[in-house]
């Protein structure tokens, strides 16, 4: 069996996340930051720690200023749906997900407008396309930092600088950079940052969040729910600092005790190395499947350039029905369609019928991706 | 000043205190996190306790760590 849908929820996951998990639900198991008692601080600081591990993978400088929710679409929707008011100004890429694009168009009908920057069919983007694209009320671009569809990066530092230059504020959505390519808030001038725990981070699912940088004004940003916090308790109105103001009811600590452990996993391993065995793979895949007569590849097909996700078409072949086949009669498991993702599929062109979606991750071998391109030889070699 | 007097450092948030625990230990002072004493705030949150001999160097090294402190006293 191989798993090659890394780019939807990795997996398998560093034993000790569930280890992790495990010995919180066994031995831990109280509210974090409701009550004192020892088990409440325990349970406190593991999500605490949590908080930490994320900030030093992302160099985010203030640990407090990381918002835990249940996943990235979750902090997209509190930084977008949060921070923009109508008349504002956003650019964006025609190389995003839903996550983004579903938010902003919701905000659209509010009075928010709207700038969708065009990539090249490769689904690379031109930083000076969005400088121009620049408004007077401009307040925000909002890019993801690699496409999960083809897996192009996107140049974040670049429109960092521009952003900064223009006065603006840089959202980037690094769902599928996060723990498999360097992101680095500091370096990057990013000011919002939206990342998952279920994909490189190696957590499990339901678990997410947002780092909110120094420039952003938090006293406009509007939180998604407001609750309880165990903070401020005798007030009837909600706290106005972070991280209290924007995560009101139970966190899911358990799920942070997870998260913790997998980004410690990549800490450990270290993400120039877990990048060295991606860049590897991915040229590879790319390479190998390129070489077979009637498969098409999309993107730059060059690995530095990209993540480990590769997608291609057999002609001839539905998307739909290569990735029952891979399954079935390979043991291959992978994504097909349009991965929540049509903006992206009309850059590249493979709109709407989508495409076959390898999705690698550290745990991948070379040899797994030998046998996956020489599973597409056959299905592409059929007489049809 | 006897071995048992105490003072605590009142903290916005659960995570400040938590942040404030591991400053200390880094800065090789002892301390607890404690429920907040009803007569110094109606907050149902924790705090941090510390040796009242440790009071200022506890205040020192939260400042200089940047942890936001709402109020320091003695118990």
């Amino acid at each position: 069996m191989i798993y090659f849908d890394n780019a939807a929820t990795t997996w398998p996951k560093p034993p000790a996340v569930a280890e992790a998990m495990v010995h919180f639900l066994e031995d831990v198991g109280a509210n974090p930051g409701r009550a004192a008692h020892r088990r409440a601080v325990e349970s406190g600081r593991i999500v605490y720690d949590a908080r930490e591990a994320v900030a030093e993978l992302f160099n985010a400088p203030d640990p407090l200023r990381l918002i835990f929710g249940a996943n990235v679409t979750e902090a997209l929707n509190l930084a977008l749906r949060g921070y923009l008011r109508p008349g504002d100004h956003v650019v964006t890429s025609s190389m995003e997900h839903n996550s983004v694009m579903r938010p902003l168009r919701a905000l659209e009908h509010q009075g928010v407008e709207l700038t969708v920057v065009g990539c090249s069919p490769e689904g690379f983007l031109d930083p000076a396309d969005v400088e121009a694209a620049i408004r007077p009320h401009t307040v925000m671009i909002a890019l993801n930092h690699a496409s999960n569809v083809v897996g192009t990066l996107l140049p974040v530092a670049e429109v960092g600088r521009i952003a900064r230059e223009h006065d603006l504020l840089l959202l980037v959505d690094a769902a599928q950079t996060g723990g498999a390519y360097p992101v680095d808030v500091q370096a990057q001038r990013t000011d919002l940052l939206a990342f998952t725990g279920h994909k490189s981070l190696h957590g499990p699912m339901g678990t997410g969040g947002l780092i909110i940088g120094e420039r952003v004004d938090v006293g406009r940003l509007r939180p998604l729910k407001r609750g309880g916090t165990g903070s401020n308790s005798e007030l009837e109105e909600q706290p106005g600092f972070l991280p209290d103001m924007c995560e009101s009811g139970t966190p899911n600590a358990v799920g942070l005790a997870g998260l913790r452990a997998g980004v410690r996993w990549v800490l450990e391993r270290g993400i120039e190395t877990i990048r060295a065995h991606e860049v590897t793979m991915t040229q590879r895949l790319i390479d190998g499947l390129g070489a077979v007569d009637g498969v098409t590849v999309y993107g730059g097909l060059d690995a530095e350039r990209q993540t480990a996700t590769v997608s291609f078409n057999i002609a001839g072949m539905a998307a739909s029905e290569a990735g029952l086949r891979l399954d079935e009669e390979h043991g291959i498991m992978c994504r097909v369609g349009l991965h929540c993702a049509p903006a992206a599929h009309k850059t590249i062109g493979t709109f709407p019928d989508g495409t076959i979606r390898f999705g690698l991750s550290a745990f991948n071998t070379l040899e797994e991706v030998e046998q996956a391109v020489e599973a597409v030889r056959q299905l592409a070699e059929e007489p049809r | 000043m006897s071995e048992d007097s105490y003072s605590v450092v009142l903290v916005y948030s659960t995570s400040y205190a938590l942040r404030a625990e591991k400053v200390l230990a880094d800065a090789g002072i002892a301390c607890k996190l404690i429920p907040v004493p009803r007569h110094l705030s109606s907050d149902c949150g924790v705090c941090v306790r510390v040796r009242r001999a440790d009071r200022e160097p506890t205040r020192g090294a939260l400042e200089a760590a940047g942890v936001e402190i709402e109020g320091v006293y003695d118990i």
